[in-house]
């Protein structure tokens, strides 16, 4: 059964995230960029890793693991770091997305798309897309809209200042007490 | 074609933005002729053009404005305030004319007829009273044109004895224009000869003037009878020919053939004499005589030096976007040229060095350049205020001047583009809730015209603008009611005057008693406050009551590029602005150790609080044995910030954070850095407030 907004054959990116294959609609991708040093930038959500230097331009970068529930991107030989490029409050900008490693693209028909099953999936049903079936090997195509759309970031801030560890937190109140 | 009508329509916005000026200081100086030419010339340029360029409607409306005017200039009408009034609407829809040219809305028709109407009754009110104006219309030609002349006055030697002093008389021919004189004294015999009474003295003077040949007569019109009086016109072409000439020179001719080498005419040359030696040895003209002609030759020549300087002068039309690439090229320049000084100096090369160095002071300079051509004079946001004043006291019934200096001072576009709608909020506030009616103000003593003013002036990397009435006043009382009614304060905090003051930022904010049309709807002083933070500027208002309301804005001059202070800490870099950086010290290890309770530095006696922004940042990694504290002036305090290591001056490209970090308040941008990491610019302001 196709899925609604899938019409015609499309072509996608495939990377993986824990040995798990996701896709990315390739007209969102810019480029894809080994890993480089992140600058982290204070007070944001873990999963908000930094910002790069993307040839003098200031590009944030999202631990996609982080943001799915997984442990955290190590550096390793295939990682990388996908580019995309998004709408965010009515402003197109780049935000980058790190990958454990980045395989191939893929056309996939409508027929080969099916909707995301409601129950069995670690993540939000409303990041993905829909299912892809190639080799019967099932892709994960992600919806990077929802996935970074403003409030999402937003939310995922109050979350992890909720779930800040025992251990910071005190520090922080002590702090703050400290302050004047 | 489209090309053209744009050009057009700038040039006829900047026209009507002109026109208003014109009119409101004709309010002022009816008798203003130079304004009055102005407008003229406005309306007939928009109505030439237009008609050129397809926009007929505009072309016929502008019409009846500029007869009107043609009549005015020849003084047949006299300017009142009707005739501004009319005028200044006239031009209101010219402005919606042309703003409707490339939409499909239309503009209501009733007003331009109104006004075409109001014009027309002038026009027929002149003509009836014709007869008185005729006079006048002779004795002010308009249009200039400046002639030069050659005098010579030869005054009979007993012209002493009819009481005139010939100085007078040269004296009068300088008010006339510029002037340039020369006695001949040849004529004077030897003392024993000299009869004192007689005069033995002629002048030649030259005179660049817009009178005609008949004012200069005037001056003579006493003596015109004994006297050798000539005058004649100069053309300038006749003294420009005789020494530049469009023709070689003879040397220049003898070179181009190849028969003089230029070794050999230069020798020739300076063996040459100048003319003006030749004929005094020669005597062949006397010394004065060729005195004289060289002074007319220099004035003939420094007239058309300046008309060269005005042509030449001119400016050239260069779309926004393009300057804004251009600042942005710049801008990515600063960066790589960041990169290649610290290459040199890593590689402890002194030639690349060297050639780093002058490539960091081209780079700086061509920095300045670009954003010296973004600067824009902020006269003609003042200017356009002038409008609103009058129109929103007329409607409010107060008599409101609004005075203003330092309009020349200059800000990047950006800013001040930013800038004008907070400053259009905070004068309407002071003309409706600071300034009292003139009735008000006479009981309380004031004079009944209030007074609003505004000045901008340069303070190192900021402007400084400052709007200021003598108004009411801001009453401490009725803002805390106001507050505490909102639930902004409690009211039983003991607040400073200051501090009160203050409240009126916050927001949902509005003390007026009643919403008028003009503010009081809801957007307050938060708002000003807002866009003017926006512009990484700050606001502070100064009031008392009784006597009226000061606000001060503090603004960057620009808003791409800071001078920053490099820090460093543990693995991340963080500038700071250097404009409010005052010092840095060593933290001293014993006062983190006994901290009780309290971050609190001692400099040199003074108590200054710090910031640890380490802690604050959640940075992890080992501290380093000595910690720096760079003390910086945060809204008038002095605050520490406890950095790792202070690196350095830097000229920070400030590159603003994605949407994503939107929530991130206390960093203000990003920057990269010579070897490619990126850095963040800390907003002290916000860290402070935190």
């Amino acid at each position: 059964m196709a899925i609604e907004g899938v019409v015609e054959t499309s072509q996608y990116l495939t990377f993986t995230l824990d040995e798990e294959v996701y896709a990315l609609d390739i007209k969102q991708v810019r480029e894809v960029l080994d890993f480089t040093e992140i600058t982290k930038v204070p007070r944001m959500p873990g999963f908000m890793r930094g910002v790069i230097n993307l040839r003098g331009g200031v590009v944030p970068v999202v631990d996609l693991r982080l943001k799915f529930g997984l442990t955290k991107t190590e550096k390793k030989v295939d990682t990388c770091i996908i580019i995309m490029e998004l709408t965010l409050d009515g402003e197109t900008t780049r935000i980058g997305a790190l990958a454990d490693s980045v395989r191939e693209v893929l056309n996939l028909e409508p027929d080969q798309i099916e909707p995301a099953p409601k129950l069995g999936m670690r993540l939000k049903t409303d990041f993905i897309k829909g299912m892809g079936k190639k080799n019967d090997e099932f892709i994960i195509i992600l919806d990077i809209d929802k996935i970074f759309s403003s409030d999402e970031l937003s939310i995922a801030l109050e979350n992890e200042e909720s779930s800040y560890s025992p251990g910071q937190a005190n520090e922080t109140d002590d702090d703050q007490a400290l302050r004047i | 074609m489209d090309d053209q009508r744009k050009a057009f329509k700038e040039e006829a916005y900047e026209l009507l933005t002109e026109l208003e000026t014109s009119l409101l200081e004709l309010e002022e100086n009816p008798e203003d002729k130079d304004q009055i030419g102005r407008v003229f010339r406005a309306m007939h340029t928009i109505k030439g053009s237009g008609a050129m360029f397809g926009f007929d409607e505009i072309a016929d409306f502008t019409h009846n404005v500029e007869t009107v005017f043609d009549r005015v200039r020849s003084g047949q009408i006299s300017v009142t305030r009707t005739l501004v009034n009319l005028t200044l609407s006239a031009r209101d829809h010219i402005k919606a004319l042309l703003d409707a040219s490339d939409t499909e809305d239309t503009v209501d028709d009733s007003q331009a007829k109104m006004i075409i109407d109001g014009l027309q009754e002038l026009l027929a009110s002149s003509e009836s009273d014709n007869a008185d104006d005729i006079t006048i219309n002779e004795q002010h030609p308009s249009v200039e044109i400046l002639t030069t002349y050659r005098i010579r006055f030869t005054p009979y030697p007993e012209i002493f004895s009819t009481g005139t002093n010939p100085l007078l008389l040269l004296n009068e021919l300088k008010e006339l224009g510029e002037c340039t004189i020369v006695a001949h004294t040849e004529n004077i015999p030897p003392l024993e000869e000299l009869r004192p009474e007689s005069c033995y003295i002629y002048w030649d003077i030259i005179l660049t003037t817009d009178k005609d040949k008949n004012a200069i007569k005037d001056v003579f019109i006493f003596v015109e009878d004994d006297s050798v009086i000539t005058i004649e016109a100069v053309a300038e072409e006749d003294g420009f020919g005789m020494t530049e000439g469009g023709h070689d020179k003879l040397g220049e001719i003898l070179m181009k053939r190849g028969e003089l080498s230029g070794e050999n005419l230069e020798k020739a040359l300076k063996s040459q004499k100048r003319i003006g030696e030749i004929l005094v040895n020669e005597k062949l003209a006397s010394k004065t005589a060729v005195k004289a002609a060289l002074a007319e030759q220099s004035q003939v020549k420094k007239r058309i030096e300046q008309r060269t300087d005005l042509s030449s002068a001119s400016s050239i039309r260069v779309p926004a976007e393009k300057l804004d690439q251009l600042v942005d090229l710049v801008g990515e320049l600063v960066t790589v040229q960041a990169r290649l000084s610290q290459k040199a100096v890593n590689q402890s090369d002194p030639d690349l060095v060297s050639i780093a160095e002058e490539v960091e002071t081209l780079t700086s300079g061509l920095r300045d350049n670009a954003m010296g051509i973004r600067m824009l004079q902020i006269g003609t946001t003042f200017a356009t205020f002038r409008r609103l004043v009058r129109d929103l006291s007329n409607e409010l019934g107060k008599n409101i001047e609004l005075t203003t200096q330092g309009g020349e001072t200059e800000l990047d576009k950006t800013v001040i583009e930013r800038l004008k709608d907070p400053l259009v909020h905070i004068i309407r506030n002071s003309i409706d809730h600071g300034i009292e009616l003139p009735e008000t103000r006479r009981q309380s003593g004031k004079p009944e015209t209030g007074t609003i003013h505004l000045s901008a002036v340069h303070s190192g990397a900021h402007v400084l603008i400052n709007i200021r009435d003598d108004g009411k006043g801001l009453d401490p009382d009725l803002i805390l009611k106001k507050a505490i009614e909102k639930g902004l304060v409690q009211g039983d905090e003991d607040l400073t005057e200051k501090e009160i003051q203050s409240l009126l930022f916050a927001p949902g904010f509005s003390t007026a008693e009643k919403v008028t049309d003009l503010s009081g709807r809801g957007v307050g002083m938060d708002v000003v406050k807002k866009s003017i933070e926006s512009l990484r500027g700050s606001i502070e208002l100064d009031s008392k009551k009784g006597q009226g309301t000061s606000i001060n804005l503090k603004l960057p001059l620009t808003l791409v590029i800071i001078d920053g202070l490099l820090v460093k800490i543990g693995a991340g870099f963080f500038v700071l602005p250097l404009s409010s950086v005052e010092e840095c010290v060593e933290l001293p290890k014993e006062t983190e150790v006994m901290k009780n309770g309290r971050h609190i530095l001692n400099v040199r006696g003074e108590i200054v609080p710090y910031i640890q922004l380490r802690t604050e940042y959640g940075i992890r990694e080992t501290r380093p044995a000595i910690e720096q504290v760079v003390i910086m002036d945060v809204n008038g305090k002095r605050v520490g910030f406890v950095v790792d290591h202070v690196i350095g001056g830097h000229q920070t490209v400030i590159k603003n954070l994605s949407k994503a970090f939107k929530d991130v308040e206390d960093i203000s941008g990003a920057t990269i850095l010579g070897d490619g990491t990126v850095a963040l610019i800390i907003d002290v302001n916000k860290i402070v407030k935190s």
